[in-house]
């Protein structure tokens, strides 16, 4: 294979490889009770972490806490939903320590990242732009239309982290799996049969 | 291991039937059916932790404390409720498709507890409660802290069937 064309491996791939030769991977991976636990508290903490953004989002939809101010709720609620974010972080850089190479060619694992930059970029555009003039509406109990807009994006771009994250765990897609080009392509197989 | 509840009253028969119902074998039969709803549970669980989590932290003296615990009670309600009915939803199907090993699950049978406490206690003691304006404090707090625990409680029992086989 490699005397017609030399396969440069992914970044990625060699990174997700890399990771994988660590002692403390494999022991992760393979424990009985810390990877469980590791795993629960990153779907519990979604509790805390979109649950508590949710009411933030639903109050700039205008949908819930109408009678108090958005700035109330992103100074007060806001704070334990960014602690949430935290543990989420945390928590799901060991899962994917503990996982790397199959994550990281994993197409639901890929789409989450990308909603991931996408809630990202929602986030800075509603604090670099949406809310300068937050005084203007942070009363009204349905607030202007860019402000419900950025709001829906969240809670849509959070809801699709939520069921892409838990679609990781399912194996239809390996690439051990004969797939389509187009999976193949999308979950980076080649950079995985070839080194 | 001790027996749980299923083996000890006898009530294999009855488990054995529900995951024979028509709802429990088109799950099973489909590929994509248990994971898709077990992502809407997921959501439901997002949803649920919101309106549970803001009125407790309010009840412990934190989060929207410019609000009364009545206000805070009452906006979360409906979203409560509503997370509470998505939950059902989805958990019952999810029940039914593999009913017998919830037979044989304790976390399962922890998970039910839990709920049940989880909904009497929430309707019964902590929303009334959240109503008044006249509680002492200590009793808001510990009241907060009995729902966080049991509501926490719910989902990592929850999360745990799938790990205890």
């Amino acid at each position: 294979m490699t005397d017609i064309s030399p396969y440069e491996p992914s970044l990625i791939h060699s990174f997700a490889l890399w990771l994988d030769s660590h002692a403390w991977s494999t022991a992760l991976h393979e424990s009985l009770w810390v990877y469980p636990l590791v795993e629960s508290t990153h779907v519990l903490t979604v509790m805390l972490f979109v649950g508590m953004l949710a009411m933030v989002d639903l109050r700039m939809l205008g949908v819930a806490f109408r009678e108090t101010p958005v700035s109330e709720m992103t100074r007060r609620v806001l704070p334990w939903s960014v602690a949430g974010f935290v543990i989420m972080m945390a928590t799901g850089v060991v899962l994917f320590y503990a996982i790397p190479v199959r994550t990281a060619h994993s197409v639901w694992f890929r789409v989450k990242v990308i909603l991931l930059i996408v809630a990202a970029i929602n986030a800075w555009w509603f604090h670099r732009r949406v809310s300068l003039d937050r005084d203007r509406w942070d009363s009204q109990p349905k607030p202007p239309f860019n402000v419900r807009l950025t709001a829906a994006i969240s809670l849509g771009c959070w809801t699709g982290v939520i069921v892409f994250g838990r679609m990781i765990a399912y194996n239809w897609f390996d690439c051990e799996r004969s797939q389509s080009a187009f999976i193949a392509w999308a979950a980076g197989c080649a950079a995985e049969l070839d080194s | 291991m001790t027996p749980t509840w299923c083996e000890s009253f006898g009530w294999f028969d009855a488990y054995d039937r529900m995951e024979q119902t028509w709802i429990g074998e088109v799950i099973r039969e489909s590929l994509w059916l248990f994971p898709g709803i077990e992502a809407v549970h997921l959501l439901g669980l997002a949803m649920l932790g919101g309106s549970v989590l803001v009125v407790d932290l309010r009840l412990l003296g934190l989060g929207l404390t410019r609000l009364t615990t009545r206000q805070v009670s009452a906006n979360a309600k409906p979203w409560f409720i509503g997370a509470l009915v998505l939950m059902f939803a989805t958990g019952i199907p999810l029940f039914l498709s593999e009913a017998i090993k919830c037979c044989f699950n304790h976390s399962f049978e922890v998970k039910i507890a839990a709920l049940a406490l989880g909904i009497v206690f929430t309707f019964g003691v902590r929303n009334p409660l959240a109503a008044r304006s006249d509680a002492p404090v200590w009793v808001a707090r510990v009241v907060g802290l009995v729902s966080l625990g049991l509501w926490f409680t719910v989902a990592g029992a929850g999360r745990w069937i799938g790990f205890s086989g």
